[in-house]
């Protein structure tokens, strides 16, 4: 909301400086985003009279002038300017001096005459014809004979003003006016406010009714519908008062009639309307919804198509106007216009703001409908309207009007108490404090000992409670009156992360420390992105959760898995010669759920993990899996089975299997998918199923005892054909390996010409201990016996 | 005899002259001390000895043999050691060689800063509770007492999946689902990922909030200054103050917005607070009633208050991060400005 302070100075006295008034007004909740001081550079820019022409002698276009610049003495002035005469009074840029934007002005030399200032046109003081007529023309701005030569121009046409643009908050429509931010100040200021004049001289002999029957057919969208009649409109120009006001607020000025309901607008914060009763077929007005398909074509020459949604003001036979939005195509004031009905309501804001949504149509009342306007100001709105033609003396005044309302205005009334306003602020406001700044608030105060009963003034439509009222107190009161206090009447609760969440950070802890960095990606997606990654969307992609507003298509579904993010994370990061990196994401993935009576879709968190790098492989992807697993699923059961993940490299990926439970697949990203997103290095992903995870974590730690007697080693290297798994050596080891085997590790794999062709070498270590006694020699000779038995016969092995 | 033993004394110092390792040190022990060595030699000697004279003897025998050991043993010591820093000189490293990498990786600087301000508030007796973050319109808007016409609920600002379901736009409905669940006392944090309809420089679609809230008896404005007063100063520096000025939101009656001393410049007025020296960091209030009584708490009994962070504006403001979007890009050059602890 724009407010100039030479406007609100009409309303109250203002004796601090812009400035000053600029932290008040923070201080009360009107943060002034924006203060513009307008006309602060123009300096040195002076009234002269011109009391000599000549053509320049070495320039056919420009001309030599004397001016008179009173204190300043006789100057002489090279121009090009042709609108200029002997004896017309001009602004003229001294040496040194500024004009509106900043620019700064010399003394110079034209064509070999010297030029002591330039003439100033009203574009560069800043100002049009409805400040000071005349302003528009192109050319230098002829002011006015009589004023005094060698001042200040600035000072002499007023162009010196604060522009304030404050932030008004959505619970205060009220405020969306001069009168409302003038009612503020005077609040915090703590002076009195001088309201508008709202009184007119009417004319007995005209009655509203007997012209025009209006009719509200929907008091749901029009709660208060205020008409009244003016007859013998004198359309012309505004008074220069005006039109600088408007020009203030950066409005043009259009004719007496147009520009008053612009005035009423920005002061009082009413929307007005006037119709042209000759274009009103019937002598009617119907507020009603439209009828669906039913047109209209507004002032602008707009077609729009409306349906039962839209709220039109009709004559007897057609809309004449989209309500609160703007008028119909004929109804507006013309030059020819005799007599017009004015219109003041309230629209519901909500409605207005669908319709002007829906066909794209908005206009200063839109806006200002959507913001909400309240009962009270209709009437006042219209009374400062009719004061106005009254002043301007432009129209007679019908002496009654239709006030039309969906029920009588009440007043609202709000009982508490001292205390309980107290209890929220948590410090003591005294009585007569809290007294005083509701009455400045324009609250009407009954205080009797300690009970508080308030009537609201009509227009605070945002207070309801005691708690409205603390909010108040405390604004004007002061917030640095609150005291920092820790709660002090509150139990005490024991804080903190609970185990699940203690763990997940934990997690992704022990990945910081296996080289992850967290990266965080969107959780909205492109589409493609599962077709691409062969992504299962279910039937028709009815398992996609979908965004019905989305911001693009990249934006358009909510993600089904992290692995797409994670890749293309990746490929930025190649793209940026970033060569090497381990990333992870916990995050969640979406589904619609599959109880189609459950609205919410159902949520599931992922770990999803990528390594790219010269030193990456699968090993060391496997490496950070086998990690995770030791750490939080110690002593369970581990399978990798080849898995039918479509994304990974179909020979090396392993599905995870932790007791049986699957939790995830890792492997190298499919090459064919990492060329069609740039990645030309191996890329080793991992996507894991948290809540997967977390259902096979070791939940306890036991202690094991340390055996104190000698444990037995054994080397053993044998041959196996090339396709036999590790897993299986593994397995047929255990198989046999007896109560006492502790453990089994592969220590070194080879394949070349020191083994038959297709063949490998794979040697292990293994250990072999009792925590009761120390074993024989001989029994375990008996058991790698054994195992290399089975090894032959399950996995076809000879010891090499 | 005397003569003897001063020979050999003087034979032993001779040969210790000359001794610089202890291999040799070790055939100086033997030639002297050894079983058949000199010493021991002389000792074997007494039998021929009168019985009368073999007392004395044996005494300075024995004390010859002590003698000797201990210059042999001061002279082992110098050996040693001098072996000692020898093997150290063989063994010498250039310590400006670079170490072996020995790499950490880091959390995101959002959820650096995120663990920051759970642990202040856990600290405060604060739990963590993690709504969904795709929720109806009741928790969004209808139970935060935004009516049905508030322009807040407007299409471009939030993202929709059906008429009545959509991304939370703020992490405000976690108030709800807690109030529903439990009595007061409650004091709870709600973090996580929170979605609009806006993308530019200091605007992302997706972003992070948390969100407070204390429910308990005489819970007043002044209790909310005291909070946020104390986590400032665990979030920024010690001497960091806090500013209330009024506000409006739906869901708290007083509503203020919180500034901050600017942290750069300490409130003297720079380029981060635009010469102001505050920076606005949140929005808080006091829990409005209605709140309170659509989640089931008796507003007469009870009071509360709530505040909600939004997490990308403290660490762009802590790290003095331009724009929004870096936070998003996974760059790894920028990921990396974070792990030092």
């Amino acid at each position: 909301m724009k407010a100039p302070l030479s406007w609100l100075k009409e309303y109250v006295d203002i004796d601090c400086s812009a400035e000053e008034l600029q932290a008040k007004l923070f201080s009360c909740g009107f943060e002034v985003e924006e203060l513009v001081h307008f006309g602060a550079n123009i300096d040195k820019i002076v009234t002269c009279k011109i009391e000599k022409i000549e053509k320049h002698p070495n320039a056919d276009k420009l001309s030599v002038t004397q001016v008179n610049a009173g204190k300043y003495g006789i100057l002489q002035i090279i121009t090009a300017a042709t609108n200029i005469f002997e004896g017309a009074v001009v602004p003229v840029a001294l040496d040194g001096s500024t004009l509106f934007n900043g620019e700064h002005i010399y003394n110079g030399e034209l064509r070999g005459l010297p030029s002591f200032g330039m003439f100033c046109s009203g574009e560069e003081l800043g100002i049009n014809d409805d400040f000071y007529k005349g302003a528009s023309v192109n050319g230098i701005l002829i002011l006015s004979d009589d004023l005094p030569l060698g001042e200040e121009v600035k000072e002499l046409l007023n162009i010196d003003d604060f522009i304030f643009d404050i932030n008004v908050t959505a619970n205060r429509p009220d405020c969306q006016s001069i009168l409302g931010i003038a009612r503020e100040v005077a609040a915090v200021l703590d002076k009195p406010l001088k309201m508008p004049a709202l009184d007119y001289k009417v004319a007995n002999d005209i009655s509203t009714k007997d012209m025009i029957k209006v009719t509200n057919k929907a008091f749901d969208l029009c709660p208060r519908y205020m008409a009244h009649y003016v007859s013998d409109i004198q359309t012309g120009e505004s008074p220069d008062w005006m039109k600088k006001r408007l020009f203030s607020m950066g409005l043009r000025s259009i004719s007496n009639i147009v520009d008053i309901t612009n005035y009423v607008l920005l002061e009082i914060g009413q929307p007005m309307h006037a119709f042209d009763m000759n274009e009103l077929e019937g002598n009617e007005i119907n507020i009603r919804r439209a009828d669906n398909g039913e047109k209209i074509v507004t002032l602008d020459e707009k077609e729009f198509s409306l349906t039962n949604d839209n709220l039109v003001i009709c004559d007897a036979y057609k809309p004449v106007a989209l309500a609160g939005v703007m008028g119909g195509l004929n109804s507006g004031i013309k030059e020819d216009t005799k007599a017009v009905v004015f219109e003041s309501a309230r629209f519901v804001r909500d409605n207005i703001r669908k319709t002007s949504r829906m066909l794209g149509q908005r206009s200063d009342s839109s806006a200002r409908y959507e913001k909400g306007v309240d009962y009270f100001s209709v009437e006042t709105g219209l009374k400062r309207a009719l004061h106005l033609i009254d002043e301007l003396g432009c129209g007679k005044i019908a002496c009654d009007g239709y006030d039309l309302m969906d029920k009588p205005i009440e007043q609202k009334v709000i009982k508490t108490t001292v205390g309980k306003v107290n209890a929220v602020l948590g410090i003591d406001v005294p009585e007569n404090e809290m007294k005083n700044i509701l009455e400045r608030l324009h609250f009407d105060v009954k205080m009797d000992n300690g009970n508080l009963t308030l009537n609201v003034p009509l227009y605070r439509e945002d207070m309801e409670s005691y708690p409205d009222i603390a909010e108040e107190i405390i604004r004007e009161y002061g917030y640095d009156y609150i005291k920092p206090t820790l709660l002090k009447t509150s139990a005490i609760t024991n804080g903190g992360l609970n185990d699940a969440q203690s763990k997940l950070e934990s997690l992704k802890n022990l990945l910081i420390g296996y080289n992850f960095f967290e990266t965080i990606t969107y959780s909205f997606v492109p589409e493609k992105d599962f077709a691409d990654f062969n992504i299962e969307t279910g039937e028709n992609g009815d398992k996609i959760v979908r965004i019905i507003n989305p911001l693009s298509e990249d934006m358009a579904v909510m993600r089904r898995s992290l692995v797409p993010s994670m890749v293309k994370a990746v490929a930025f990061n190649l793209n940026r010669k970033n060569y090497n990196g381990r990333l992870f994401e916990l995050a969640k993935i979406y589904t619609v759920n599959p109880d189609k009576s459950v609205e919410l879709p159902i949520e599931t968190a992922k770990l999803c993990f990528a390594m790219f790098g010269e030193n990456e492989s699968f090993f060391t992807a496997k490496g950070v899996v086998e990690g995770i697993l030791n750490t939080y699923c110690a002593g369970k059961d581990v399978k990798y089975v080849k898995p039918e993940v479509a994304y990974l490299h179909p020979t090396r990926s392993a599905n995870v299997f932790v007791d049986g439970v699957l939790i995830g697949s890792f492997g190298q990203l499919r090459p064919d998918l990492a060329d069609k997103y740039n990645v030309d290095k191996p890329v080793y992903i991992c996507e894991l199923d948290y809540a997967s995870l977390v259902s096979v974590f070791t939940d306890k730690i036991m202690f094991k005892t340390i055996s104190k007697f000698p444990a037995i080693e054994r080397d053993l290297a044998i041959t196996v054909d090339v396709k036999v798994s590790c897993a299986e050596i593994f397995d047929a080891i255990n198989e046999v390996g007896g109560e006492f085997l502790q453990t089994i590790k592969l220590f070194d794999v080879y394949q070349g010409d020191q083994v038959e062709k297709g063949k490998k070498s794979m040697a292990f270590n293994i250990v072999f201990q009792s925590t009761e006694r120390t074993l024989n020699v001989s029994e375990i000779d008996d058991t790698i016996k054994l195992i290399l038995n089975n090894l032959r016969n399950k996995v076809n092995a000879e010891l090499r | 005899m005397q003569v003897q033993f001063n020979e050999i004394r003087t034979k032993v110092n001779a040969d210790l002259e000359i001794v610089s390792s202890m291999k040799e040190i070790g055939d100086l022990k033997a030639k002297y001390l050894g079983k058949s060595g000199e010493i021991t030699s002389l000792m074997r000697c007494m039998k021929d000895l009168a019985p009368d004279q073999r007392a004395s003897y044996g005494k300075f025998v024995n004390e010859l043999k002590e003698e000797v050991s201990l210059i042999i043993a001061k002279k082992e010591e110098q050996v040693k050691q001098a072996e000692t820093l020898a093997k150290y000189e063989r063994e010498a490293v250039d310590i400006t060689l670079p170490g072996e990498e020995a790499s950490v990786g880091s959390l995101h600087p959002l959820n650096i800063v995120k663990n920051k301000i759970l642990d202040a508030f856990c600290g405060m007796g604060f739990e963590v509770f993690e709504g969904p973050e795709i929720d109806s319109d009741y928790y969004c808007f209808q139970a935060l007492n935004i009516p049905k016409d508030h322009p807040a609920r407007d299409m471009q600002d939030t993202l929709y999946i059906s008429d009545n379901v959509l991304l939370r736009p703020h992490t405000s409905p976690g108030q709800v689902r807690t109030m529903e669940k439990k009595q007061p006392p409650i004091k709870i944090l709600s973090p996580g990922r929170v979605y609009r309809a806006d993308d530019d420089a200091s605007h992302s679609p997706m972003f992070h909030q948390i969100e407070g809230l204390v429910v308990d008896k005489g819970v007043s404005l002044c209790d909310l200054k005291g909070l946020l007063d104390e986590f400032v100063k665990i979030m920024f520096d010690s001497d960091t103050k806090t500013r209330f000025r009024p506000s409006y939101f739906p869901f708290t009656e007083p509503s203020v917005e919180v500034d901050v001393t600017c942290c750069k410049c300490h409130g003297k007025g720079c380029s981060l607070c635009k010469g102001t020296g505050w920076i606005e960091i949140l929005g808080a209030g006091i829990v409005n009633k209605n709140v309170l009584e659509m989640s089931g708490i008796d507003s007469n009994v009870y009071s509360g208050l709530a505040f909600g962070l939004g997490i990308e504006r403290i660490t762009m403001i802590k790290y003095g991060i331009p724009d929004i979007r870096t936070l998003f890009e996974s760059n790894v050059k920028f990921l990396k400005q974070f792990n030092r602890r």
